[in-house]
């Protein structure tokens, strides 16, 4: 297997008044070129750590990370990040937060940066929004205009925390399509947080999940080989889909919430 | 036990019966509306929305108006609120003459007055504003910052018009350097404030960007604190208008203070009430203008 993002024996310690605290032990994972990774795992399971991580917001305490066989040290424009809450400057309009990031990467006359602007707004269907500032867009708009804005710089590796999190059901799911058509159209490579299952397993070719914290680690990984292009509702009813689905439940709720259960008694 | 006497006799009253005179006004009321609805058609008739807003504040003048007048009736050297209309229209007929230094039209001390205030916020603007910046930014700095600012803040701005005095040797700069100091803690706190209250959201959108310090400060920093800023420079003018006019009693020259004093020795009474309140709408004109300005910037 190619390894293009890789994360090699990854420890993290955050270092507290009241001693260490130990979020991540022993990760390793290896993510191939193209390919759709999903993070799941209860809430501070560590999984938006590692995520920052990768994203370079965040330093390892151990092992390392390697991109396209470049040693990850620090943030930077080879990764696209999308945050869970949209994190577009209120100050400047749609097109100018995406043209914020473009103008930092390409070094390349205006009209073609504006042009690369357009496009990536175009690619995430809101041309028709392009001046609007973005308190005057809904909540889904906003994350695509985030989307927008990761992918327009041509990253090496897309990082999305949650990014769905915080929109309501029939909106997720339109912007889930999106995504698996955005990705389909870029051949992007994606690692994406998730506490979702269904996103996790519908837009994923891995799920990753997690062990719950202190000291978590990857627990399992599971391989999702449903055919692309992948609809939703022919999904729903897919015998395959819902075995995929059951597995990753079992992991969330049998195995790993008996750790939480354990915890509380203690 | 007053107070306790006040409360025995207000209970009974809650629990007895309605005030006779007030069901018979109640009657009347109820007749009146059965009058109405039978006239009109409509089922209740209802005063606009607008009309207590609008109405409110001149019911409230009114009465200030009344009360004044009522004073100036009980003798003393008051004067009526018609004596200071009629001086009022006397002065803003001509508030732009000029008989040398200590006798000039209102006009010209309220601008001599605006001048001061503006260069002394202004300078205290260039200075404050980066301090802040620096302060806000850096937690050395604002450790070193932050027992003088508590120390000196809350000196009275004239206690340092004697300093004034003796670094510029004359009552403008003197006047000008009081404005500075009392306009400067409110630009620098709340720039500071407003430098620690930017949602890390924005400063990590920098950081995976990889912006350079110029574009974090154009983009990110500088929008980011905006509303902080002008909330500052709206309290500093606010002080600063408050400052001028004690400051200028002190200092004499030409100024809505000083005339304030000149006209105070002349006796000319009629002329202090038209003063207070030519400063207190100026006082407003800047408030009211930094609000419209702060809501031009602010990001909902």
């Amino acid at each position: 297997m190619h390894k293009y993002l890789s994360i090699e024996s990854v420890d993290k310690v955050f270092e507290g008044k009241k001693g260490d605290f130990t979020a991540l032990t022993g990760i390793d994972l290896q993510i191939r070129k193209g390919e759709f990774v999903t993070l799941i795992g209860h809430s501070g399971c560590g999984k938006s750590t590692l995520l920052n991580l990768v994203a370079g917001l965040l330093r390892p305490s151990a092992g390392t990370i390697l991109l396209a066989e470049h040693h990850v040290d620090g943030p930077g424009p080879d990764r696209g990040v999308v945050f869970q809450n949209h994190s577009l400057l209120p100050w400047l309009t749609c097109f100018e937060n995406v043209y914020l990031a473009v103008e930092r990467v390409f070094r390349e006359p205006k009209p073609a940066l504006r042009k690369r602007t357009h496009q990536a707004l175009e690619l995430v269907g809101l041309s028709h929004a392009e001046h609007k500032y973005p308190h005057e867009i809904s909540g889904g708009m906003k994350q695509r205009v985030g989307i927008a804005r990761a992918l327009a710089i041509e990253p090496k590796v897309l990082l999305l925390d949650e990014p769905f999190g915080a929109l309501d059901a029939l909106t997720r799911a339109t912007l889930q399509d999106e995504l698996m058509r955005i990705v389909g159209q870029t051949g992007a490579t994606v690692l994406m947080v998730t506490h979702d299952v269904d996103e996790a397993v519908l837009l994923s070719d891995r799920v990753v999940m997690m062990t719950n914290g202190p000291a978590a680690t990857i627990g399992d990984i599971l391989e999702v080989e449903l055919p692309r292009p992948r609809e939703r509702l022919a999904l729903a009813h897919d015998a395959r889909f819902m075995d995929l689905r059951a597995a990753v439940l079992e992991f969330l709720y049998e195995k790993q919430a008996h750790k939480t259960k354990a915890r509380q008694a203690a | 036990m007053g107070a306790l006497a006040v409360r025995k006799e207000v209970i009974p009253l809650r629990t007895s019966p309605p005030h006779p005179a007030a069901k018979v006004l109640g009657e009347r009321a109820d007749a009146a509306k059965a009058r109405v609805e039978a006239s009109t058609g409509y089922r209740r008739t209802r005063a606009p929305e607008w009309l207590p807003a609008v109405l409110a504040p001149i019911v409230g003048l009114a009465l200030f108006v009344a009360l004044w007048a009522l004073v100036a009736k009980q003798g003393g050297r008051i004067p009526d609120p018609i004596t200071v209309w009629h001086a009022a229209a006397k002065i803003f007929a001509d508030p732009f003459y000029s008989k040398g230094p200590n006798d000039q039209g209102i006009g010209w001390n309220v601008l001599s007055s605006l001048r001061r205030v503006g260069i002394g916020f202004g300078l205290a603007a260039l200075v404050g504003i980066p301090l802040g910046f620096v302060i806000g930014r850096f937690r050395f700095a604002s450790g070193m910052a932050a027992p003088i600012i508590a120390l000196l803040k809350p000196v009275s701005p004239l206690a340092w018009l004697p300093i004034g005095l003796l670094l510029f040797k004359a009552a403008n700069p003197a006047a000008i350097y009081v404005i500075f100091v009392c306009s400067l803690w409110p630009m620098i706190v709340n720039t500071a404030v407003g430098v620690r209250q930017i949602p890390q959201d924005y400063l990590n959108v920098a950081r995976v960007l990889n912006l350079s310090e110029w574009k974090v400060f154009t983009k990110i920093l500088f929008p980011a604190v905006l509303p902080y800023m002008i909330t500052g420079v709206r309290l500093s003018i606010g002080v600063a208008w408050l400052v001028i006019v004690a400051a200028e009693m002190l200092t004499g020259g030409v100024g809505i203070g000083f005339w304030v004093w000149d006209e105070w020795n002349n006796l000319k009474v009629e002329h202090i009430i038209i003063a207070i309140f030519t400063i207190g709408i100026v006082g407003l004109a800047l408030e009211q203008a930094l609000v419209l300005l702060a809501r031009r910037f602010s990001y909902a």
